[in-house]
């Protein structure tokens, strides 16, 4: 079999992967990056509003401070205190660096970065590049990989980590153009295999974003946590339905766009007489969602979103793929008609749990990254977080990861285990083809957490689903897919549809154990809040079954303390 | 519900197929785009067809093929935009990997051979920067780098001329026009990269989703070592002093 030896494998070429593959070179280590589909084509590049980062560029009282106490209390109190902490100090650093490595943002009037509003940030924080900015991010640090000595291996899949009495050894992947599996022996892996989107019918996640590290990680140990925070983004297209799910970036309402129901009224300003369209997601997208169920939506089943009274000249300066994607898709002209949209699942809260400081993992020499990793955006994650997460986080993950491979010795995949593993990957082929076809049971799961685990929750709507995944669980085992190894994305939907059973298992079993609503997590038979359930909820593999153990949230230092608004319980 | 009949393009060279076109019947709705009729056949009738998407938003370049033997995006092509008869083939100035698959990395090596970003020495921090700047810029920095002008180009299709071709240029005129980056890669475009192959026909700008000006605003300007500083004397000699003052 062929066999790669690298410090460090990047499973993921997202903007979390190839920061840490920056950093992890930077370092010193030798650095191999895989990634499922080409290189510069990973679901960063959709991202559209920007970055958060407290420049106070536009707003100057903006700071540190105010970042960080932004994300805790819109993160409904869950997120850990030190990441957060990290990522308001370190998210402008990372923005200045990446304009050092080319990226061009758009400017002030006095040539300094821009910023814009988003939801639920007190100032206009978003560094931004039109709406492309997860392009121009992603693009710049393709080109400072191309040009380090960097190894990236692109649509090649991985399949398994191997780890031996708790530590890690290496990996396999399949490389879809060859068909030829590759065994990679290496002394730290980093995961940034981004979301799980995918698990849902009605997404803005692209094909790539299937689950794939929670499963890797899961499956050697590796400890999940709040996976039950699934990001519903209030604004996705409704219609035409091939386009259902698509993003209408909170770009929109950030430059002033404003909700409509079928009425014509104003709605936000009922549920959020404040902050109305700018409210944190999860409360303008059940607001939304609210709307629609009580009658007031559109008839392709959504509400209205209008900007066109900012002129074309504006919208096409500030917004023009949202234009362009209206036109093309949906027979809109959004500088003269008002958008429908609805919610759509856009990020997963959750994730592997890690270190703040390292990434590291509970796995010795297994680190996360990333949408892949859990903990910084607690039960919500405010708008641009993300890409800031992605960077700071990437390049802690990198450094801590050459560390830890630099003071290590290489461990061995021994041929047995790998030859192992391509049997048990090459058993999905069978001629007579006569298993399930996976895109049925992926279809038929997608609708299940669509049902069961959506924006609003119920017990006996989340124990169904429950039933349902463990039946698909089964019948997955007997998924058979004509063909062969080259690309054949039959096997691919197969292996992909082994990792989303695992997240929606612990998406759906953290679901039911939160009996309270917080943040993105609305129970509608346990309607409220409560002190009880400040908690963290954390999965891992038991010996027979997922297993569940609830963690209290780790408690701030009264220096942090002292920034945000307590918590209140009615 | 309407059905429509698609023609896809199969071949799979290390299975030993030759290639042929195969037909499938898809339904359609209202709305839809080449790409859901495609894989609509690659999930529910054959599940060995090999087709590449990722983002279904015209946003990360994967979905490149030629439909009725134009260049497209798949999943920015609507079927009610095209009249009758669909045939999707694989780009053609590539090879082939399997079906609809083309195997596009070449262009990452010849990425890695351009010039990379190198700002001015001595820049005082946070950078300063003016939108008007920043703007012409940005019209390169739209590429999505899905290489269908790489796939109309004549340059490349029937001649090995080893010329880096159009989406390079972009590149190199994204990195030129930077308003503060020190190189000028007209020289790199020129004596590596064969832009004087190129004789402007325009076909890669008129196939760009993106809508570049490709070859107005990016080859004509390379070839001419004028992407860097400005297209007019005047603005070059702004930014020199400007670099003076920034020193
Ligand atoms: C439409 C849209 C707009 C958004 N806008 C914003 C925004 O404005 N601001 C913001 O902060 N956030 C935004 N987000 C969220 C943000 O883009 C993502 O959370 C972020 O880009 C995730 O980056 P990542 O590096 O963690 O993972 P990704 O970019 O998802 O990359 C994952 C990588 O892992 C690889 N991979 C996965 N599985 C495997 C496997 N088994 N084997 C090998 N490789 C694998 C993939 O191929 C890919 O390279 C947006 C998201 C969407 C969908
Ligand atoms: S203008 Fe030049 S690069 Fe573009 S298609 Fe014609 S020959 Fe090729
Ligand atoms: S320049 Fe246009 S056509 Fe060429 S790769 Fe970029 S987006 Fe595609
Ligand atoms: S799938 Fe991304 S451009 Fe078509």
């Amino acid at each position: 079999m062929h066999r790669v030896e690298c410090d460090i494998l990047v499973i993921g070429a997202g903007g979390a992967g190839l920061r840490a593959a920056i950093a992890a070179c930077d370092a010193g280590a030798r650095v191999v990056v895989v990634s499922k589909s080409l290189l510069g084509k990973a679901h960063t590049v959709m991202a559209e509003g920007g970055i958060a980062a407290s420049l106070g560029n536009v707003d100057g009282k903006d700071d540190w401070q105010a970042h960080f106490a932004d994300t805790i209390i819109e993160g409904a109190y869950l997120s850990d205190w030190r990441m957060a902490e990290i990522l308001a100090k370190e998210a402008a650093e990372r923005v200045y660096e990446l304009e050092r490595y080319g990226a061009l943002f758009d400017r002030t009037q006095d040539g300094r970065i821009m910023q814009r509003a988003f939801g639920g940030h007190t100032y206009r924080r978003l560094c931004h590049v039109g709406d492309k900015t997860g392009l121009e991010l992603l693009r710049t640090l393709e080109d400072q990989v191309l040009h380090r000595d960097i190894e990236v291996m692109d649509e090649t899949y991985v399949t398994k980590i191997f780890a031996r009495n708790g530590r890690i050894q290496g990996a396999i992947g399949l490389q879809m153009k060859t068909g030829r599996f590759v065994a990679f022996e290496a002394k730290a892996i980093i995961i940034a295999t981004g979301g799980c989107g995918r698990v849902y019918k009605v997404t803005s996640n692209s094909w790539e974003s299937t689950a794939d590290g929670i499963g890797l990680a899961y499956n050697i140990g590796a400890e999940l946590m709040d996976m039950e925070m699934v990001q519903f983004h209030p604004t996705g297209m409704v219609y035409p339905p091939g386009a259902k799910g698509l993003l209408v970036t909170e770009g929109v309402r950030g430059e002033g766009g404003i909700l409509l129901n079928s009425k014509g009224e104003r709605f936000m300003e009922r549920y959020a007489p404040e902050r109305k369209e700018l409210a944190a997601r999860d409360i303008v997208a059940r607001a939304i969602y609210k709307e629609i169920e009580e009658g007031r939506g559109t008839a392709h089943g959504g509400v209205y979103l209008d900007i066109s009274h900012l002129g074309e000249a504006f919208i096409k300066h500030k917004l023009p793929s949202m234009y362009s994607q209206f036109r093309q898709f949906a027979d809109v002209d959004i500088t003269k008609e008002a958008m429908e949209v609805a919610p759509t699942v856009h990020y997963q809260m959750g994730g592997i749990r890690t270190d703040p400081e390292t990434a590291a993992t509970n796995i010795d020499g297994l680190f996360a990254a990333g949408e892949a990793a859990g903990g910084l955006h607690g039960g919500n994650r405010l708008g641009g977080n993300s890409l800031a997460d992605i960077l700071v986080f990437g390049k802690r993950a990198g450094e801590a990861a050459s560390k830890h491979a630099l003071a290590s010795k290489l461990p061995e995949v021994s041929e047995a285990e790998a030859l192992q593993e391509t049997r048990r990957v090459s058993s999905y082929l069978g001629k007579s083809a006569k298993g399930p076809n996976p895109n049925a049971l992926i279809e038929e799961l997608r609708e299940s957490m669509e049902n069961g685990v959506g924006i609003i929750r119920d017990r006996s709507g989340l124990s169904k689903t429950l039933k349902e995944i463990s039946e698909l669980k089964s019948r997955q085992a007997q998924v058979r897919v004509p063909g062969t190894l080259v690309f054949n994305h039959g096997l691919l939907s197969a292996l992909a549809l082994e990792n989303m059973l695992v997240a929606c298992e612990a998406i759906t079993r953290s679901a039911l154990e939160r009996r309270e609503s917080r943040g993105a997590h609305w129970r509608s038979d346990f309607p409220r809040k409560s002190r009880r359930w400040h908690v963290n909820m954390v999965c891992f593999k038991g010996a027979h079954s997922m297993k569940l153990r609830t963690v209290r949230v780790r408690p701030m230092p009264q220096r942090l303390k002292r920034l945000i608004k307590h918590e209140v319980y009615r | 519900m309407t059905t429509i009949r698609l023609s896809i393009r199969r071949c799979d060279p290390m299975a030993g197929i030759a290639p042929h076109f195969q037909e499938y019947d898809v339904p359609v709705e209202e709305g839809m785009v080449v790409l859901e009729a495609v894989r609509y056949a690659a999930e529910k009738i054959d599940t060995t067809i090999a087709v590449r998407w990722n983002c279904e938003a015209a946003r990360c370049g994967s979905c490149a093929a030629e439909i009725n033997n134009v260049p497209a995006l798949m999943c920015k092509t609507r079927i009610d935009d095209l009249a009758g008869r669909i045939t999707v083939a694989p780009m053609r100035a590539y090879p082939i990997v399997k079906d609809l698959v083309a195997d596009v990395s070449a262009n990452y090596e010849t990425e890695r051979r351009m010039p990379a970003f190198k700002p001015f020495s001595n820049l005082k921090e946070p950078w300063k920067m003016w939108q008007p700047d920043v703007e012409r810029s940005k019209e390169f920095r739209r590429c999505i780098e899905c290489f269908l002008c790489q796939d109309v180009c004549h340059v490349i299709r029937e001649h090995e001329t080893g010329y880096f071709g159009p989406r390079h240029v972009v590149k190199a005129a994204s990195l030129d026009t930077h308003p503060l980056d020190s190189l000028d890669r007209s020289k790199h475009m020129n004596e590596e990269g064969g832009i004087g192959y190129c004789n402007i026909t325009k076909c890669c700008q008129e196939v760009c989703p993106e809508k570049i000006r490709i070859t107005d605003n990016a080859i004509i300007p390379e070839k001419e070592g004028a992407a860097d500083g400005a297209y007019d004397p005047l603005m070059r000699f702004i930014r020199s002093a400007k670099k003076d003052i920034e020193g």
